[in-house]
């Protein structure tokens, strides 16, 4: 396509733009239909999406709520029998074996995940390259994994299931999250805060504990409340350590067989009885409702934290 | 007059000079805490580690190459040939990816582009909420709400539109290869979407907005500019995912069916390295635990190189 003015030389800079503006206006009907395709497409998926993530949330709210209330989260559970077959009792002792074995397993992973994110933080040396490497492929290890080696270690060597191998699997899955986060908030804080006090004279320890750490704990806080939210509903290691019957009696024992609530739904969604069945998304809607509790507070501080950041 | 001092008059020098003094000695508390618990957690690791292969050593010599070859899995005399389970594993992550993929990509594109502003924190958050729901719910809602969609409407409908020709042949009592592929993909969906979204808020708006003053329509925009911007973090969310799908037990353990045999279609129930590890560990005897073991060193390699794969290419984009 050459100019058709003759006599002229030719301009290599109108002719390009003519050619494309001539591309232009000959595909632009194609390319807005296209367009109109790719966004359709796009809606579409989202709808997609959001059809199966609403059925669990629409199921767990009609199957789950006329279960919750002060007696269904702290009476004992029954076994249904003739006479009331309807009548499964509470979960009381499951929140007890729930509550018991996290807060171990977060008092064991709380100070080893931020004392390692502050390893991680100082430097790059390469045990700290290597090590973080580790946090990471750690983060996404398969639970089941964890659990393998809990058995191996403490019910084997206990001769006994018990809560404590649950904490130990729970905290050692809990670790890596902690870490990653502590090591992320650690190293934003200001190079210049630290060096000031140092030049101070402070000492690195004072510094790690009166500016590093404050300027940094709800960056820490947001991890914990995150591997506390895994950890409440991880069902895989605990399976394998905690007992294979269901516990109907409380035990505030962690050395002791016990029942979390992750494993009491697994439990009751293969029972045999149809109020156990039907019960297990009464467990679930109250172990939900947890997780959610534990991850709006860690979003709620993080956003804090941005917006303090900013303004 | 005099101007009183905003420092107090406390004899700063000598203070000074002993803090010096002092710090350059009496730091090593503080670094002998942060090196050994550093030291006693990657202990702990290699501890974890060797104790999976230490338990799977007795299945690994007396199977051999059989272990990842062999088709057969007999409980507690052996022979362990964990081929099924490895297909199965390979064939529900498989099913996973192709369901969630496009539509999580989509759902990122759709929520970061399209979805107007109001709407846009609301569903996110629900999204990223999904992504916090435990395992065994999904595996909950596997049972009641996705095995009766099955029986009644999916399997009949495949069957009945591809003259029950493979791989929609088989029993069709829901618990399937397929139910278990389609539960890991509505798993994996909030992971991919939070995940993607992220990424794609990275691209430079100049760069969309220069296309955009070209003449470029809005799915050029999106087919152009942003996933060829975004193409190594999108597929490092993309496996990300398909770690979680690999290594997903509980969920699974609830809805395939419990059955080590080579599967024969895809509603064939079925078995994968980690699930079979949840619900036969328990009750495991003789050699069994032992090759259990085996089958969790073979998983924790497979998710370990995925891992390292979806960091080496987070990190990559995060460079960029």
């Amino acid at each position: 396509m050459s100019s058709t003015i003759t006599g002229l030389p030719p301009d290599p800079i109108l002719e390009r733009r003519e050619l494309i503006q001539l591309r232009a206006s000959q595909t632009i009907a194609r390319r807005t239909m296209v367009s109109r395709v790719i966004t359709a497409l796009l809606w579409v998926g989202l709808v997609i999406a959001l059809i199966p993530l609403g059925s669990v949330v629409l199921a767990l709210l009609d199957k789950g709520v006329r279960f919750l209330g002060w007696s269904f989260l702290t009476a004992l559970p029954q076994l249904p029998n003739l006479a009331s077959l309807n009548d499964i009792g509470g979960i009381g002792n499951a929140v007890v074996a729930t509550l018991v074995i996290d807060a171990l397993a977060g008092l064991v992973a709380v100070p080893i995940g931020v004392v390692v994110g502050l390893y991680l933080a100082e430097g790059s040396s390469r045990p700290a390259n290597f090590l973080r490497t580790v946090v990471e492929i750690m983060t996404g290890m398969p639970s089941i994994l964890l659990g393998v080696f809990a058995y191996e270690y403490f019910v084997v060597t206990m001769k006994s299931y018990s809560g404590i191998a649950a904490v130990i699997a729970l905290s050692m899955l809990m670790v890596p999250v902690i870490a990653k986060a502590a090591e992320l908030a650690f190293t934003a804080v200001p190079r210049s805060l630290r060096e000031a006090a140092l030049a101070l004279g402070a000492r690195e320890s004072r510094v790690a504990r009166q500016v590093v750490f404050p300027s940094a704990l709800p960056g820490v806080l947001t991890g914990v409340l995150l591997a506390l939210a895994r950890a409440v509903g991880e069902t895989a290691p605990v399976l394998l350590v905690v007992g294979p019957t269901i516990s109907n009696l409380w035990n505030w024992n962690p050395l002791k067989p016990m029942t979390p609530m992750p494993m009491l739904i697994f439990g009751y969604a293969n029972s045999q009885y149809p109020s156990q069945r039907a019960a297990a998304w009464g467990v679930a809607l109250t172990l939900v409702a947890l997780v959610v509790i534990l991850t709006t507070s860690s979003r709620l501080i993080s956003a804090r934290m941005r917006r303090e950041r900013h303004s | 007059m005099t101007i009183p001092s905003p420092v107090s008059d406390r004899p700063l020098k000598s203070d000074v000079a002993e803090r010096i003094r002092r710090s350059a000695t009496s730091d090593r508390p503080f670094r002998y805490v942060l090196r050994t618990t550093a030291a006693l957690f990657g202990a702990v690791i290699v501890l974890f580690v060797w104790s999976i292969v230490k338990t799977a050593w007795p299945a690994i010599t007396s199977n051999g190459i059989h272990l990842i070859t062999g088709r057969t899995w007999i409980a507690g005399s052996g022979p362990y040939g964990a081929l099924p389970l490895i297909l199965d594993t390979l064939s529900t992550t498989a099913i996973a990816l192709i369901f969630a993929v496009p539509v999580g990509l989509a759902s990122a594109m759709a929520l970061q582009f399209q979805v107007p502003q109001r709407l846009r924190g609301p569903l996110a958050s629900l999204i990223e909420l999904l992504a916090a729901v435990p395992s065994v719910v999904y595996g909950l809602w596997g049972i009641a709400v996705m095995v009766p969609f099955f029986i009644n409407t999916l399997e009949p409908f495949l069957s009945h539109l591809t003259g029950s020709s493979w791989p929609f042949n088989g029993p069709q009592d829901g618990f399937s290869i397929l139910l278990a592929g389609m539960v890991l993909s509505i798993m994996i969906l909030p992971t991919i979407v939070a995940v993607s979204r992220d990424v794609i808020a990275t691209v430079p708006i100049e760069v969309v907005e220069g296309a955009l003053s070209l003449g470029a329509t809005r799915g050029q925009v999106f087919s152009k500019v942003i996933i060829p911007t975004a193409r190594t973090g999108l597929l490092g969310a993309i496996v990300l995912g398909t770690g979680r799908a690999l290594g997903e037990t509980i969920a699974v353990a609830m809805v395939i069916g419990s059955n080590a045999q080579l599967p024969h279609s895809l509603f064939s129930s079925g078995a994968t390295l980690a699930s079979i590890i949840a619900v036969e560990f328990g009750n495991s005897v003789g050699s069994e635990g032992s090759a259990l073991a085996a089958l969790a060193l073979i998983l924790m390699v497979i998710t370990g190189l995925v891992n390292w794969g979806a960091r080496a290419l987070t990190r990559r984009a995060a460079i960029r």
